[in-house]
């Protein structure tokens, strides 16, 4: 073969269908190269606090290959396959795998293994996608930096001392240092967008119910949103088409056409966005947000006009609210989903010692040493703010300002086709600098958040450089027009790359792991 | 000795001081094939554990779907009830810790009921002595909400099989998630001495009209209608609603009119007493008659229901729900009362048919040509005793309808005497075929050749000079020795009418 194995994991998967189809290279070589590669960087498996990036919990290299071989096999007897049958994926531990742990990076489900796969992956595996393992996150879901996850954090690969976001920051990082060309991540308040820009790659939130929630482990029921990940617009549009359209087994999900968003993105490559008009939101930028990040949007900005596209500042005056209200929905939401997690019936399970525990001690025990700070802070927050008496003043208030920010997006859309803002106020930040001010962490959620309350489709995607670190920038779009993410978007990455003389992620660093 | 421990008040005396006012709540269970929100089975009675699904365990990342047929039958419910249908209604989460509920909440209507404000009319019948008359009472009915149904606990070693002294509890998840129709009433008011014949009449015509539905298998003893009986007493119709106690648990007509009365009793011993009823959760037991204090219940206890974020809300396309009314069966009262019209059936007649819960079985067998007199003696006299001797359901009898209509043809016919008749029951439920069948095949058909039965009662004669010169003198009864010998001879297949006709006329009396 004439391609080095190493070269092979630094290929997009649009390149890889292309080779696989011409027969190239195999699925079972490529599979081996990302195991390989996974191998080399992502550290010694029961060394989580290791140098290695750790983006992966679990790793299932024999079902791997076998199921590569199987894609290889269907390939060779002419069979009629996707174009991303026989590339490698890895999957957020949130969604459940059948016979593939599944743990939401909690103790609370350390060793339970699902009997039943997640919808999308089901989808993936329809689609011939090669499933590599399952990637690290914050616990159940809840965090903005991976560090929640109760088996280690996981580094970000242009600095191993800095956050890869969070909470799919498992997922954004196996990009980011070429582990898997392509991961499947969750996204409640920022967990696709915000990773995927402080780690240089492109992430996409669905429209809320465009992708199935069957399997995803709940956070927030009404928030939640599956999607993928990728290090191209093209990519990521392609692994949208695989895992989006209506699922019976969820009834929240969008029972509608899927838009045709891998000929968006294949639309908006030749650069042109002549016609299409683009609101800045004046509310997500300016105070709080960093010098070099609002450098590298102001001149995405210029490149978008360059493009053609008419760029207008709009207001939407209630997302301020966005942030409070979002911190009162979700924890009670997830104070009741995280219910269900009380030793009875799978997962953890602590008995306390003495003669006639009773099974509300059982569970008392269990959830106190299978929850985490974060998950603890979360259940009490949102239990009370459901109890009898505050109801109307915190959950009732909330899905109040929640409509106003809809209505803002709603009225917004009648103006602009898309809106853009930066998707994270800053790079990067070290690991531990926010450990222990929560209410600092949930200020990096601000510009993503609205996405979740509106149920609009967002994507993040690379703006450039600042002190060495990945800047995002943030395209919005209105519910159901998620193919207009990936035009702009598209659009943007082809004339940045242009500019850049490459992609983004050329520049990311040889992983050396942590300077001693 | 009540739980407050100062006794019981006597039933007439504590009515004649005191005003009770009910509440009734009755759950039901569905018979849906599958459960309220996912796919798995529903039988009954299966292995443990093994009608389950991950929605219905609770699984991490499994997601409800409603049950169409579920909502189908909520909605035929709320009709047959008088209710409204929403236009637009959520289901909400009841949140709370046990280990029979997989989710640690209840999906379940909280504010928003498929239906509401409903009304159904129910004959309360006099009271066996006569004492007190017949009188129609109308239930007003609040609100028919669905919910899912928990699993059961069941707590092994100890001697009551109650959690405390269990050695461990086990949990069966086959019921979690069957669907359940919970239908409140609004307070009963004005049922004075009758509230325990008022409640028991309502569940039993609740049990009929859910029964005509064909939404549920209505078992008491099964569990699929369950029913809560709410209570409290004021001084009189014009004080305001006391304090009520809110007994679970009654699982029979009889137990309901029991729970009711005693209940009663209880109230005004406490407020005879000058205490104040305990708000409280209270467990019927049927065995002694009493209830037992449960869990104290204050409006305080909070569920924190908010809306269930996992479902779409319910928008019944209102042509469907017309759809829906155009099904609903005849009102079981009405269709009694019709029934009984066309039978000529007597009152008491009528209601010997519906405690044997026959009337369809009646109904069925007049259709298939039976005279209706014939066939409610056949189903509630000899097949109610079989019925009961085998220990199962009128219905579940190896007959049908059609097959005593067949056998009711061959007696009117004068093919068969009513013993005849009885014998071939026994060949029909044995299963050696149709009545004719077995007729044939055991030779039972009466004997009809008259020179046979002449020489019969002629030899019959002739054997017994001393009884016929007694029927000569006058003693026209003394016939029925010669008759019985007759049909001794004739292996009792002669009509002995027929016998005696020849008799008294082969005397010459």
């Amino acid at each position: 073969m004439s391609t080095p194995v190493a070269e092979l994991v630094r290929w997009d998967a649009a390149r890889l269908s292309q080779a696989l189809r011409a027969g190239v290279v195999s699925s079972e070589e490529v599979t081996r190269a990302h195991l390989d590669r996974i191998a080399a960087v992502d550290g010694p498996t029961g060394d989580p606090d290791g140098s290695g990036v750790h983006a992966f919990l679990h790793v299932d290299a024999e079902g791997a290959l076998a199921r590569a071989r199987q894609v290889d096999a269907d390939r060779a007897s002419g069979a009629e396959l996707g174009p991303l049958a026989g590339i490698p994926i890895g999957v957020k531990d949130v969604l459940t795998t059948r016979g593939m742990p599944t743990t939401c990076g909690s103790r609370m489900l350390e060793g339970w293994v699902p009997p039943y796969d997640a919808t999308v992956v089901r989808e993936l595996h329809a689609a011939g996608l090669v499933v590599l393992g399952k990637t690290n996150m914050d616990e159940f879901a809840m965090g903005s930096t991976t560090e929640h996850s109760a088996f280690g954090v996981t580094r970000n690969p242009w600095d191993p001392t800095r956050i890869p976001g969070g909470s799919g920051g498992g997922s954004a990082a196996a990009l980011a240092a070429f582990e898997a060309p392509l991961t499947i991540g969750s996204d409640t308040g920022g967990s696709i967008r915000q990773p995927a820009a402080v780690t240089g790659t492109v992430g996409v939130k669905p429209t809320y119910g465009a992708v199935s929630r069957y399997g995803l482990v709940a956070l927030a029921s009404s928030l939640d949103q599956a999607g993928p990940c990728a290090r191209t617009v093209l990519d990521t549009a392609l692994l949208h088409a695989v895992i989006a359209g209506h699922d019976p087994y969820d009834s929240t999900s969008i029972p509608a056409a899927v838009p045709d968003v891998v000929g968006a993105a294949r639309r908006g490559a030749d650069g042109d966005l002549s016609g299409v008009r683009v609101g800045v939101v004046r509310e997500l930028s300016g105070e709080g947000y960093e010098p070099g990040v609002l450098a590298r949007f102001a001149e995405a900005l210029d490149e978008l006009r360059a493009a053609g596209a008419e760029v207008v500042e709009l207001s939407l005056p209630n997302i301020v609210h966005a942030l409070a209200a979002y911190y009162l929905i979700l924890p009670s939401e997830a104070s009741s989903n995280l219910a269900k997690f009380d030793g009875m019936r799978y997962g953890l399970r602590v008995v306390p010692d003495g003669e006639h525990v009773t099974a509300e001690q059982v569970m008392r025990a269990t959830r106190a040493a299978g929850f985490g700070d974060e998950a603890k802070r979360r259940i009490v927050l949102g239990t009370y703010a459901l109890s009898a008496g505050y109801y109307d003043a915190y959950y009732g208030s909330a899905q109040k300002v929640r409509t106003l920010v809809q209505r803002d997006f709603t009225d917004a859309f009648g103006k602009v086709d898309v809106l853009v803002s930066p998707t994270a106020p800053t790079v990067a930040y070290r690991l531990g600098e926010k450990l222990d001010d929560p209410l600092a962490m949930y200020a990096g959620d601000v510009a993503t958040i609205p996405a979740n309350l509106a149920g609009i489709p967002g994507m993040s995607l690379p703006a450039g450089l600042s002190d060495g670190l990945p800047v995002g920038l943030q395209v919005l779009a209105p519910q159901q027009a998620d193919d207009r993410l990936y035009r702009v978007g598209a659009a943007l990455e082809a004339r940045l790359v242009a500019k850049w003389g490459g992609p983004l992620l050329a520049r990311v660093p040889e992983w050396k792991g942590v300077p001693a | 000795m009540s739980a407050q421990g100062v006794g019981l008040v006597d039933y007439d005396e504590a009515v004649s001081r005191f005003d009770p006012v009910l509440g009734l709540e009755v759950h039901v269970e569905l018979n849906t094939k599958t459960k309220m929100f996912s796919g798995a089975p529903t039988e009954f009675g299966a292995e443990p554990n093994t009608q389950v699904d991950p929605t219905s365990l609770g699984l991490p990342g499994a997601m409800p779907v409603l049950n169409a047929k579920a909502l189908e039958s909520a909605i035929r419910i709320g009709l047959a009830l008088n209710c409204s249908i929403a236009e637009r209604c959520r289901f909400a989460r009841k949140n709370y810790f046990y280990p029979d509920m997989p989710k640690n909440f209840q999906t379940s209507q909280y504010d928003e009921p498929i239906a509401f404000d409903g009304h159904l009319d129910v004959d309360v019948p006099a009271s066996e002595d006569g004492s007190k008359p017949a009188f129609t009472y109308r239930v007003q009915i609040e609100r028919a909400h669905m919910e899912e149904d928990t699993g059961k606990s069941l707590h092994v070693g100890g001697s009551t099989g109650r959690i405390h002294g269990a050695e461990y509890s086990l949990v069966d998840y086959n019921r979690a998630g069957i669907p359940l129709i919970e239908i409140v009433t609004r307070p009963l008011e004005g049922t004075g001495d009758r509230a325990p014949d008022v409640a028991r009449a309502y569940v039993a015509a609740l049990r009929d009209l859910l029964r005509a539905l064909e939404v549920s298998d209505v078992k008491m003893e099964q569990g699929s209608l369950r029913c809560d009986v709410n209570l409290s007493l004021r001084p009189s119709p014009d004080a305001p609603l006391g304090t009520r106690s809110e007994t679970k648990n009654v699982n029979s007509l009889r137990s309901v009119e029991r729970a009711v009365r005693y209940e009663v009793s209880r109230h005004a011993a406490v407020l005879d007493a000058g205490r104040k009823v305990v708000q409280e959760t209270r467990h019927w037991h049927e065995d002694t008659g009493l209830t037992t204090a449960g869990r104290e219940k204050s409006d305080a206890e909070d569920y924190r229901y908010f809306p269930e974020p996992d479902l779409v809300p319910i928008e019944p396309d209102p042509a469907w729900v017309e759809q829906l009314r155009a099904t609903l069966p005849e009102p079981p009262a009405q269709r009694r009362k019709r029934l009984q019209a066309e039978w000529g059936f007597s009152d008491p007649e009528f209601r010997d048919t519906v405690n044997a819960g026959a009337v369809e079985l009646v109904e069925a067998t007049v259709a298939a040509g039976a005279p209706p007199a014939a066939a409610r003696k056949w189903w509630t006299g000899e097949l109610s005793r079989r019925a009961n001797a085998e220990g199962v359901e009128l219905s579940a009898l190896a007959v049908t309808p059609a097959a005593v209509a067949d056998l009711q043809a061959l007696v009117d016919a004068g093919t068969l005497t009513d013993r005849l008749a009885r014998e071939a029951l026994d060949g029909m439920l044995a299963g050696e075929g149709g009545a004719a069948e077995v007729v044939a095949a055991r030779g039972l058909a009466v004997v009809s050749d008259e020179s046979a039965l002449v020489a019969a009662v002629d030899a019959a004669i002739a054997a017994n000079p001393g009884v016929v010169e007694k029927i000569r003198g006058g003693k026209v009864q003394a016939a029925g020795a010669l008759i019985g010998a007759v049909m001794k001879e004739m292996g009792g297949k002669a009509d002995a009418a027929r016998v005696r006709e020849l008799v008294v006329e082969r005397v010459g009396a």
